[in-house]
């Protein structure tokens, strides 16, 4: 385990050594509120709940989360310090987890950073808590995946724009499995088993299954296993790496 | 003690270590002699761990690099091609980092840390950002990283590159001084460099061994009795064909 908390401890301070902590935080505090208050008319609904707040996760995720992951391998690749960290004797799943770990935690930063926006609901009504913690539980899980995602593709590549890029398009594809323009577009010749287990990988599904209360382990297991396997295929690429 | 045994590695349809056969024992310090293109950073790489061989294996302290990695690179020093190190770093953070990987403790890290730095004259930037420093400053911060643990074994790519006089006669002063404990390999240019602080010398060509022995063996093979001289003869050269 240490060598996954020195590879986090340095990969979370590397967030803060540039001004690229406080321009991601400023960008996704900011995209938050003005989805939740003006484009979502949080204050129109006259329901003191958080609904719509997180109904514009996935699609924030979708450009916030790339971002985040995009540096973690493409950035040390480009400079060359992948050479020296594949030959400090840290194990490769280690070396994996920490950096996710790292984007992860920061992620959950930024997300906790977003409490005024319960703190209004809890001022204008009564929401159910509950449910709320729970939907904050979900969007984290959420995150870790788009970010396991981001990270895998990272690896894949010495540029970070590529990195970004690739990530958001394999991102939509997850997000968008459920969405109306996905499911309408293969409904009409392509039989319904297929359509459901397409149906049964988007991230909108699980996550509105979250939020709507119905803390089911299915939708969390889901966002857990999906993120392992991106993990997984990111320490396959690292590794692939070493055959030149 | 570093052995490799028929080390070979092929990019595409390019061999660019063939067949490699070599013991470096404690207390010698070989210098790796080629022309650009020669092996000599594959071969490095591979014997670090940073690639897989396609045959042949490394052993560091008789731990094997591709099946025993992680205890083959704890007694390994390793200064890579260009010393990359995280420019957003300072060289205190990044020794830092790599003690705490090195899974030394906080005494013996801070310890080591001193001695490291002593050793390669870091004081003066200890605690400047890595980018922000000189090339020959960067070039000491990878050797004070290589350094830092004690290893038994030390592989430095073109440790005095980018160097001034003053500092290359530094760092080959703090070569001949670790060298009788340790199993040291240098890689370089420079001719001079090598009958300065090398015990052993090698001169590949195309991965392959051309000519090894001591420094001054290789010089009486040469026609004038120079180091030079035999370089020239053993080893192909690509802009000999732009010369004829």
């Amino acid at each position: 385990m240490n060598a996954v908390s020195a590879v986090f401890r340095r990969e979370f301070a590397a967030y803060f050594a540039t001004p690229i902590a406080f321009v991601f935080l400023v960008i996704f505090l900011v995209a938050m509120g003005v989805f939740t208050f003006y484009v979502g008319h949080y204050f129109d609904m006259g329901v003191a709940d958080l609904t719509v707040f997180f109904s514009y996760h996935p699609w924030l995720y979708l450009f916030l989360m790339p971002a985040l992951a995009m540096r973690l391998w493409a950035e040390e690749k480009r400079s060359g310090s992948i050479e020296l960290l594949l030959t400090l004797p840290l194990p490769v799943w280690a070396t994996v987890l920490g950096k996710f770990l790292a984007a992860w935690a920061f992620a959950g930063l930024a997300l906790f950073l977003t409490f005024p926006v319960w703190l209004t609901t809890l001022y204008l009504g009564a929401p159910d808590n509950g449910v709320v913690l729970a939907s904050y539980i979900g969007s984290l899980l959420m995150a870790g995946t788009y970010l396991a995602i981001g990270a895998a593709v990272s690896a894949a590549t010495t540029n970070q724009v590529i990195a970004f890029v690739a990530a958001v398009a394999v991102c939509f594809l997850f997000t968008a499995a459920g969405a109306p323009i996905v499911m309408e577009s293969l409904s009409g010749w392509a039989p319904a088993p297929l359509v459901e287990a397409v149906a049964s990988f988007s991230f909108l599904t699980h996550f509105s299954a979250i939020t709507e209360g119905v803390i089911d382990l299915r939708d969390a297991i889901f966002f857990l296993s999906l993120t392992s396997l991106f993990l997984f295929a990111n320490m396959l690429i690292v590794e692939s790496g070493k055959g030149g | 003690m570093l052995e490799i045994d028929s080390l070979t590695k092929r990019f595409d349809a390019v061999t660019a270590v063939a067949g490699l056969c070599l013991t470096v024992r404690p207390g010698e310090v070989l210098g790796f002699l080629g022309p650009n293109g020669a092996g000599k950073t594959t071969t490095m790489k591979m014997v670090t761990g940073f690639l897989v061989p396609d045959g042949g294996a490394a052993r560091i302290c008789g731990h094997d690099i591709v099946t025993d990695t992680l205890a083959a690179q704890k007694t390994l020093g390793y200064l890579p091609e260009g010393a990359p190190a995280y420019g957003e770093m300072t060289p205190r953070e990044f020794l830092g980092f790599i003690a705490d990987v090195r899974g030394l403790s906080a005494v013996a890290a801070s310890a080591a840390c001193e001695l490291a730095v002593a050793r390669t004259s870091l004081e003066s930037v200890f605690d400047r950002p890595i980018e922000t420093l000189s090339k020959g400053f960067r070039r000491r911060v990878g050797l004070a990283q290589a350094i830092l643990h004690d290893p038994e074994v030390l592989i430095l790519d073109e440790p005095t590159d980018g160097l001034d006089p003053n500092q290359k006669h530094a760092v080959r002063d703090l070569i001949r001084l670790l060298s009788p404990a340790k199993t040291i390999v240098i890689s370089t240019h420079l001719l001079e460099e090598v009958e300065a602080i090398c015990s052993r010398a090698i001169i590949i060509d195309k991965g392959r061994i051309v000519a090894d022995g001591t420094p001054a063996e290789l010089a009486a093979r040469g026609p004038n009795g120079k180091l030079d001289d035999l370089f020239r003869g053993l080893t192909s050269s690509d802009v000999s064909g732009a010369a004829a």
